[in-house]
């Protein structure tokens, strides 16, 4: 499809009216596309109006007692670990649609085996599907934040990372209970840099980024830049 | 958006709210958000009352069913508790960002649950339970002014975004089952949407001017 064709597509996205194949699409051009993110911002907004033209009923009182013991059980869940003027707004990644329209990120390609074109836009389409995941947890450090679904497939978004040294890239780890393991080398990205990982995140796991040499290494060969614990 | 702030705030203070969300009259749908983001719990609950009642309406239209309608507004709910750091107001409002999660999830549940819109609606809830007096006149004179502006759009723009945004109907089953092309209902969802946001843009008529008056449901 076409980015003509995928912008065309704004206005069904912001109806949730897209196929599940149509809808991976249309986020990961999303993540590409000023315009776009302009455009579904405001078509967002017309489209949660349509709520107000429903005659409801009210919600049962025991709702608002299960959402807040729900959420009192799972205090404290995510605690900001700065204050959030302090953290970069385009480093959040956001959750479902509303996400999608906040989302400031430009997904940059994994490297791999594979044809890098090819790989690039399948590693675009991980970012989105992880980053508009709704079951998605964020943990941020620094200038590293790192989203995790439930099944442990993550991504990285880090804010103003400068370009690495001439001969060198950015390579991921995934540290566990053992050593810190290989999760992709990746190229830093003006504003925001998003990866998705190549390795799956356990809860309670640390990611890490080093600069190395563009064949990537066995093992971190220098203190982390960006470290972001996921507990 | 300001106007309708300023009607919201000026009504929910002066009539007898709670003592949990006086606290937060003052503040804006973000900061209340804001709030959340540092894990204040009443600031969950007050986010909830003011848009529990939208969101649970929206939810049990698009999956026409009391249980399942709860089911998309608690996860919505908890994914705002859980996320509300990532949000950024200068993107899009609060409520937007509410009511997209509610939305999203109600539409997920209904293609994964296969209840079809052709099935009666459940009783769901209490039909005469208005929440707080200030909200009810609030919630009234919104709808009124969305539903103007539905009626205003012309017939195939009007049956494409109501069918896909409360029936939960894809651009596919849409095409499927207006037997036209899928091109046909993209388009008839842009010019829709994008004539939509131009009418709700434009001022009330005089004499629909928004006074505040005491609810009589």
């Amino acid at each position: 499809m076409g980015t003509e064709a995928l912008h065309d597509l704004t206005a069904a996205y912001a109806l949730d009216a897209l196929d599940p194949t149509d809808r991976a699409r249309y986020e990961a051009h999303l993540a590409q596309c000023d315009e776009c993110r302009e455009e579904l911002a405001s078509f967002t907004e017309t489209a949660a109006s349509l709520a107000y033209a429903v005659e409801s009923p009210a919600p049962p009182p025991q709702l608002r007692e299960r959402i807040l013991e729900t959420a009192r059980a799972e205090r404290p869940n995510v605690v900001p670990l700065r204050p959030r003027w302090a953290v970069p707004a385009a480093a959040t990644a956001v959750v479902a649609v509303a996400a999608a329209i906040a989302l400031a990120v430009w997904a940059t390609s994994l490297s791999g085996k594979l044809d890098r074109a090819r790989d690039a836009r399948s590693a675009q389409e991980r970012v989105a599907a992880i980053l508009g995941s709704a079951d998605a947890r964020a943990f941020s450090a620094g200038r590293g934040r790192v989203v995790v679904t439930p099944n442990g497939s993550a991504a990285l978004v880090v804010t103003q990372l400068r370009p690495a040294r001439e001969g060198m890239r950015y390579e991921a780890w995934v540290a566990d209970t053992g050593a810190p393991r290989r999760a992709g080398m990746f190229d830093a990205r003006d504003g925001v840099t998003a990866v998705a990982l190549g390795r799956r995140v356990a809860p309670g796991a640390t990611v890490m980024v080093t600069e190395e040499k563009e064949a990537g290494a066995n093992a971190p060969t220098h203190a982390p830049l960006i470290t972001v614990k996921t507990s | 958006m300001n106007r309708k702030r300023e009607h919201h705030e000026s009504v929910a203070m002066g009539q007898t709210v709670s003592t949990m969300s006086r606290a937060f009259a003052h503040l804006s749908d973000e900061a209340v958000v804001a709030l959340i983001a540092r894990s204040d719990e009443q600031a969950l609950a007050e986010l909830y009352d003011r848009l529990g009642h939208v969101a649970y309406g929206l939810a049990v239209r698009v999956v026409r069913n009391g249980a399942l309608a709860e089911d998309a507004v608690q996860d919505a709910f908890l994914t705002v508790w859980r996320n509300a750091s990532t949000f950024m107001p200068e993107r899009a409002k609060a409520s937007t960002w509410v009511l997209t999660l509610v939305h999203r999830r109600a539409v997920d549940l209904v293609r994964r649950e296969q209840r079809r819109r052709a099935e009666p609606l459940e009783a769901a809830g209490d039909p005469a339970g208005e929440g707080s007096a200030a909200d009810a006149v609030w919630l009234r004179y919104e709808r009124e002014r969305v539903q103007d502006a539905l009626r205003r759009l012309p017939d195939q723009q009007r049956e494409a975004l109501e069918l896909a945004y409360y029936g939960g109907f894809s651009q596919s089953e849409l095409a499927e089952r207006l037997g036209q092309p899928i091109g046909t209902i993209k388009s008839r969802m842009f010019s829709g949407l994008a004539r939509l946001r131009e009418l709700l843009a434009e001022p009330m008529p005089e004499e629909r001017t928004w006074e505040p008056k005491p609810s009589t449901t």
